[in-house]
């Protein structure tokens, strides 16, 4: 009987093992995916962006390192930009120097498309090629963009720049074409894979930690915990266009 | 051929016809060659930027379509208004309006980043886009002004001529109030961003539109040894000041209104004060070439003769000059001018934030917006030469109708 019992206990104590190892062994492995699912919404390719999520962005101008250019550099090496300053480069982020003529007080910050909620870009594209993803990304369709630059008479942020020339040595993950009209995409290619635009991590990565990324529909996430602890602005508020990027400090 | 071509007209001047065609023939190969080189190398080879994004291409097209809806409207003062002076001038009015949209959406469309794309554009349409609603009214317009020249040439279909005139009126106020509109809804920029635009845009088409009419009236009389009727001249050259006019009042209205606004005030002072050749522009060009020095020339009380006719042909083609001024000044000179992202603030950046740009038009620029031109030239003068489209005046029932009235 006792011999049963501690065999029974013997198979008991195995099947608790058993369990516990597959616990932790189920736990390891859905671990990071939850966790990623957490911090930024990852989702599977096949899956459309999802309108219970809207990307955002919060800039505090006042970390923002004066003569720092490292989110600008990470996005051109992102997005296979040449890095070249010409009237006629692409320009996706640029860092802007301000002054304010009655104080002298002079800031610096990153200015790039500002994913607005009522873009002016997509209601004046003639074709749809502008357009708002469901989780508020603003980005150019490039089998549809005819090349008319509407879009850039209309964005007030000058975010938007005409590719001039023919391009070689893309990054697969940014197709881009001569002809057609494009901008900061806050770096969907990272985004989808549930990583953050390569500006945010060059700017952490450099200390300054200067821009938060993230969904601004989730209470929980960083970026709404900063946006309901100070006050932040948008650029050129008068024309409510309720822009996905913020800034602080200005 | 050219002889077989000539069927309405007193003499054939083959010689000078084919000169005339050769002539805007070789114009419109440069357009062609320039559109053919920038689609392979991209627009590096313009002027423009990321910052002047619409030159000088856009200048010429955009005038051109405005003038073409303006050429329509002596066509409806005879279709809608029922004046007989103008009914008999219809055809023309019509085969120009054709001829010069024609012109203008080939700039248009040549500019294109991706010209490749153009049925991309016919067949996807975002409707919250003006820019959309203008290709449809654009597209209708050569439907519906089609038909119209259909309905005045053929006796049998004459019935229509009033529906369709009446149709063809409603659709080019319409197609102008959406081209002004492209302007108008623009939100962000200082230059633009104004209801004004639409009714200005209709008001200048009027008078830029009679301007060409005029001008290619006279021609085509002076080619045939002919005189147009003094009456007729009077009342044309009339016209064509209260076009002048109510442009300039427009004008003026829209610097006022903008001259109120304390935010507009930077903008206003760089177009009327110191902007450099956009203040030029607009005081030399818009305002004296294409407003004040016409209306002197028209309201100049002359005996009829010789001098009159010049004197309403040199006003007509100032008109158009200064059309051209004042394109350039609303869409180039809207550009060069910064973004206002942070009033009271100076700004720099690589992205030229803050500083008035410049624009200097490249060979290839000059050579589509002459296309432009050229084409609606040759469409013209090949038109004028194969259909009856000289205006033919019934004098005695004109002399019935003023007695009667």
């Amino acid at each position: 009987m006792s011999e049963q019992f501690k065999q029974e206990g013997g198979e008991n104590s195995d099947r608790r093992a058993f369990l516990k190892t597959g616990a932790l062994v189920t736990g390891a492995a859905l671990a990071p995916g939850v966790l990623l699912y957490g911090v930024a919404h990852s989702r599977a390719p096949e899956e459309g962006a999802s309108s219970k999520v809207r990307w955002g962005m919060l800039i505090d101008t006042t970390k923002c390192g004066d003569g720092c250019n490292d989110c600008v550099t990470a996005c051109n090496t992102e997005n296979g930009l040449s890095g070249k300053t010409g009237p006629q480069d692409s320009q996706w982020i640029r860092k802007v120097d301000i002054k304010d003529l009655r104080t002298g007080y002079v800031q610096s910050l990153p200015m790039m498309c500002q994913h607005c909620e009522n873009p002016p870009c997509v209601d004046v594209c003639p074709t749809g090629a502008s357009m708002k993803r469901a989780d508020g990304i603003v980005l150019v369709d490039r089998h549809t963009c005819i090349g008319c630059r509407y879009c850039m008479m209309a964005c007030p942020y000058k975010a938007r720049s005409f590719v001039h020339e023919p391009l070689t040595e893309q990054n697969p993950d940014v197709p881009r074409g001569k002809g057609c009209v494009e901008s900061c995409t806050f770096c969907v290619q990272r985004v989808d894979r549930g990583e953050q635009p390569a500006c945010v991590e060059a700017c952490e990565a450099n200390g300054h930690k200067a821009m938060i990324f993230g969904d601004t529909m989730d209470s929980e996430s960083e970026i709404s915990k900063a946006l309901k602890s100070a006050d932040s602005i948008e650029v050129r508020a008068d024309l409510a266009l309720n822009t996905g990027v913020r800034y602080q400090g200005i | 051929m050219a002889q077989q071509l000539c069927i309405n007209q007193g003499e054939c001047h083959t010689g000078k016809f084919i000169a005339l065609l050769s002539l805007g023939g070789l114009v419109t190969l440069g357009a062609l060659f320039a559109f053919f080189t920038l689609e392979h190398h991209g627009h590096i080879l313009t002027g423009m930027n990321n910052q002047i994004v619409w030159g000088l291409p856009h200048v010429f097209a955009v005038f051109l379509i405005v003038a073409a809806s303006g050429a329509l409207n002596v066509a409806s003062i005879g279709s809608v208004f029922g004046k007989q002076v103008y009914k008999s001038r219809a055809p023309l009015s019509g085969m120009l309006a054709l001829a010069l949209l024609s012109g203008g959406l080939a700039v248009l469309v040549l500019d294109l980043g991706r010209p490749d794309r153009l049925i991309v554009a016919m067949t996807h349409y975002n409707f919250k886009s003006i820019f959309a609603w203008n290709m449809i009214f654009y597209n209708g317009f050569f439907a519906i002004v089609g038909l119209y020249l259909i309905t005045l040439m053929d006796h049998n279909l004459k019935a229509w001529t009033k529906p369709i005139g009446f149709l063809a009126f409603f659709w080019r106020l319409s197609l102008t109030t959406a081209t002004g509109s492209i302007f108008g809804f623009l939100v962000a920029r200082a230059g633009y961003n104004s209801a004004l635009f639409a009714p200005m845009f209709v008001i200048m088409s009027f008078a830029y539109g009679l301007a060409i009419f005029l001008v290619v009236q006279t021609t085509m009389y002076s080619w045939n040894g002919l005189t147009l009727d003094l009456a007729i001249r009077r009342r044309m050259k009339r016209l064509l000041a209260v076009f002048v006019g109510a442009s300039l009042y427009f004008t003026i209205v829209f610097h006022l209104t903008n001259m109120y606004f304390a935010k507009q005030w930077e903008f206003e002072r760089f177009i009327l004060v110191d902007g450099g050749i956009y203040t030029t522009l607009f005081w030399v060009g818009q305002v004296f070439i294409g407003g004040i020095a016409p209306l002197g020339l028209l309201f100049v009380k002359r005996a009829p003769g010789e001098h009159a006719i010049s004197f309403t042909v040199l006003a007509a083609l100032l008109v158009v000059v200064g059309g051209i001024c004042q394109m350039y000044v609303t869409i180039v000179g809207g550009q060069v001018f910064p973004l206002k992202m942070f009033p009271g603030h100076e700004v720099q950046s690589t992205f030229f934030d803050g500083v008035v740009n410049t624009y200097n038009p490249s060979i290839y620029e000059w050579l589509l917006a002459m296309g432009g031109i050229s084409i609606a030239f040759l469409l013209t003068a090949f038109a004028v030469r194969v259909f009856k489209f000289m205006p033919q005046d019934d004098f005695s029932a004109m002399q019935m109708r003023r007695s009667t009235d």
